[in-house]
């Protein structure tokens, strides 16, 4: 072996340093060394955590209509509750319940909905944006046209409509969340696999005789991912603020299970007789949730970015 | 293996009239036209010409690589004595990297940057044979180990970007070696390497070519890589084999005009301060090729005969040129 090949590789030659250099440690490193980024993860995880564990948090649960008290309906922030055991933070509404219990557990349903339509959207669109690209062809103009269609219309239109006929309920406005995104994932992966499978590696892998199922599976995917990883963060406060508008427009879930935009829409009618608070904090939960969720989102796009890393 | 491969009569690659065109919106491109070689056991073939000249799709169209709009339109590519050209997909999968192995031109490209190189050796390995997880890697170990790889426990564990470019392309020939390949193509593999690690790399190909009998393709513009590497050369111009035949002969007595002026422009053989030779005029465009000879606009010695297409003759046993006016210094020469 030459001592040029030795002396370049010396640097490479520590595996603790090899291990570390895996491209998705690289790409958390990126990520945490801006402070808006890991502000923005900070106040996501806390608000998921305080979603997650709101029946611990909450002083009482909203929905248990044992625990509400009429007599304490539309309180002011801060006024202590009929039986002196806690004080409203944030206020009751038109039924006697604690806003801050409504906004946890309103937070767990918008988070659900916006998490859960992004994630099966996000891996049906995948695999038809790369069924697509393989299969070529009539597959292809069919699935694409059929992405352009669904893009060609304004969402909340075809939402109404969707919701309108499958009525109320978490699960049917998850679907129609589904119905509504995967066009984005499956244009995004179809254009990523047409680039990534022009490219050596895969020439490389059919000179090697590997099946194309391992390719498109094993090589072509994973290189696809980081522009379906940056779509898919920017599609959940996508998902969470539509869901949130049809909510709020008496289209989403139901009164049984409200999420944020039906909690704003609740304290909608009370906006004008001063008592404002009933709909402006979960109002506020829901932008700094959607903020929150931005951040991370824009980051990961700049570092997931080829075409701005150096 | 077949028994045919063991017997030295039946050449390990034998390429007869191989034709891939190019069908695109312009009109037909035709990439390679009519090329015929041989390849025996053992050997390596210095196939040479510049960029465009339809070597990369020569060796593509034996790999079965060739994507649309090209297509091989004519020609039979006889490997082992079997025919590869209308081979079944799935047929050509076991012997595509098994017995046949390509290596390509960028060392920074072929390798899957996501995945650590001990992935993708063992994807390679378990393509072909029904070896265990650890049995895979232990002759990816030992195949990097060959290739003159210092710590190969530890390359395995990195990803393609960590490895240098030499690195890189050391792995891609070991897992091109993985199966101890009966023929390997290779695309200008040392082009983008500098030239300590080019020529380490060719001795260890040459060794292994030697040793386990492999027949070997070196695709290349670069005329001293074949003249130290080669047991033959085919120069190919626009699509054509132009001139064929022994390594030393060929360099040493070029019988073609572009072979000639190939070995001309040499930047080493100019005298110090001498103005640096080279070809006149440019390549034809293959959508537009006139009829005649591909070389004439270009060429010295051209005459009238030039305006009809020259076939292949061989001036001697081992040699063939496509030209009228072989290995002459000038036309007026001739008939002055």
């Amino acid at each position: 072996m030459s001592a040029i090949d030795n002396a370049a590789s010396t640097a490479q030659a520590d595996p603790q340093a090899l291990r570390r250099e895996s491209p998705w440690r690289r790409v958390a490193a990126d990520f945490f060394s801006s402070r808006t980024a890991v502000f923005g993860l900070v106040l996501l995880a806390i608000l998921v955590l305080a979603a997650i564990f709101a029946p611990l948090v909450t002083p009482q649960n909203p929905y248990d209509l044992m625990q509400l008290d009429v007599m304490d309906a539309r309180l002011a922030p801060g006024a202590a509750s009929g039986t002196g055991t806690y004080s409203y933070w944030l206020g009751t509404d038109g039924q006697g319940r604690d806003i801050f219990s409504g906004i946890l557990y309103g937070l767990r349903i918008s988070l659900t909905v916006g998490v859960g339509s992004a994630l099966i959207a996000g891996i049906a669109g995948t695999l038809l944006g790369l069924l697509a690209a393989y299969a070529g062809g009539r597959v292809d103009s069919v699935i694409m046209r059929t992405v352009d269609l669904l893009l060609s219309f304004p969402s909340i239109l075809v939402a109404m409509m969707i919701l309108a006929f499958l009525g109320k309920g978490v699960l049917n406005v998850v679907l129609t969340l589904v119905i509504l995104e995967w066009a984005y994932y499956a244009r995004a992966a179809r254009g990523q696999a047409l680039v990534e499978s022009r490219r050596e590696y895969v020439e490389a892998a059919r000179g090697q005789g590997i099946s194309n199922w391992r390719i498109v599976v094993g090589h072509i995917l994973p290189n696809c991912l980081p522009p379906l990883i940056v779509i898919g963060s920017l599609q959940v406060a996508r998902a969470i603020t539509l869901e949130a508008t049809l909510s709020f427009l008496g289209l989403g879930v139901p009164v049984t299970e409200p999420s944020l935009g039906l909690l704003i829409a609740n304290g909608y009618q009370f906006m004008l007789s001063d008592e404002y608070w009933i709909s402006f904090f979960p109002g506020i939960a829901l932008l700094v949730t959607v903020v929150a969720i931005n951040l991370v989102g824009d980051r990961l796009r700049d570092v997931l970015n080829p075409r701005l890393q150096k | 293996m077949t028994v045919a491969s063991r017997d030295n009569t039946v050449p390990t690659l034998e390429v007869r009239h191989l034709r891939t065109h190019f069908e695109t919106r312009a009109g037909v491109l035709p990439a390679v036209d009519d090329v015929s070689f041989t390849v025996p056991r053992g050997r390596i073939l210095g196939l040479v010409g510049e960029s465009g000249s339809g070597k990369s799709v020569t060796g593509f169209s034996i790999m079965g690589l060739v994507d649309a709009p090209g297509r091989i339109v004519g020609g039979e590519i006889l490997f082992q004595g079997r025919e590869l050209t209308g081979m079944r997909p799935a047929e050509l999968r076991q012997l595509q990297g098994n017995r046949i192995a390509m290596i390509f031109q960028d060392p920074m490209m072929t390798l899957n940057p996501v995945m650590r190189v001990d992935a993708q050796m063992i994807e390679a390995v378990r393509a072909h044979s029904a070896a265990s997880h650890k049995q895979a890697r232990e002759l990816a170990r030992d195949t990097l180990g060959m290739m003159g790889i210092p710590s190969p426990e530890e390359r395995l564990r990195a990803y393609p970007h960590q490895l240098s470019g030499g690195m890189r392309q050391r792995v891609a020939i070991a897992i091109a070696m993985l199966h101890r390949p009966d023929l390997i193509i290779a695309d200008e593999p040392t082009t983008a390497l500098d030239v300590t690690i080019q020529a380490q790399i060719l001795s260890e190909v040459q060794k292994l070519a030697r040793q386990h009998g492999t027949a070997l393709i070196w695709i290349t513009h670069d005329l001293s890589v074949v003249a130290g590497l080669a047991d033959e050369v085919a120069v190919m111009y626009a699509g054509r084999i132009v001139e064929q035949g022994p390594v030393d002969a060929v360099l040493d007595h070029p019988l073609h005009p572009y072979t000639a002026g190939l070995i001309g422009s040499l930047p080493s053989l100019n005298k110090r301060g001498q103005r640096l030779r080279q070809i006149p005029g440019m390549t034809p465009n293959l959508l537009t090729m006139p009829p005649g000879c591909a070389f004439a606009a270009r060429c010295q010695r051209v005459s009238g005969a030039c305006r009809q297409a020259p076939a292949i003759t061989s001036p001697d046993t081992l040699r063939q040129v496509r030209c009228f006016h072989p290995g002459q210094p000038a036309v007026t020469a001739e008939f002055a």
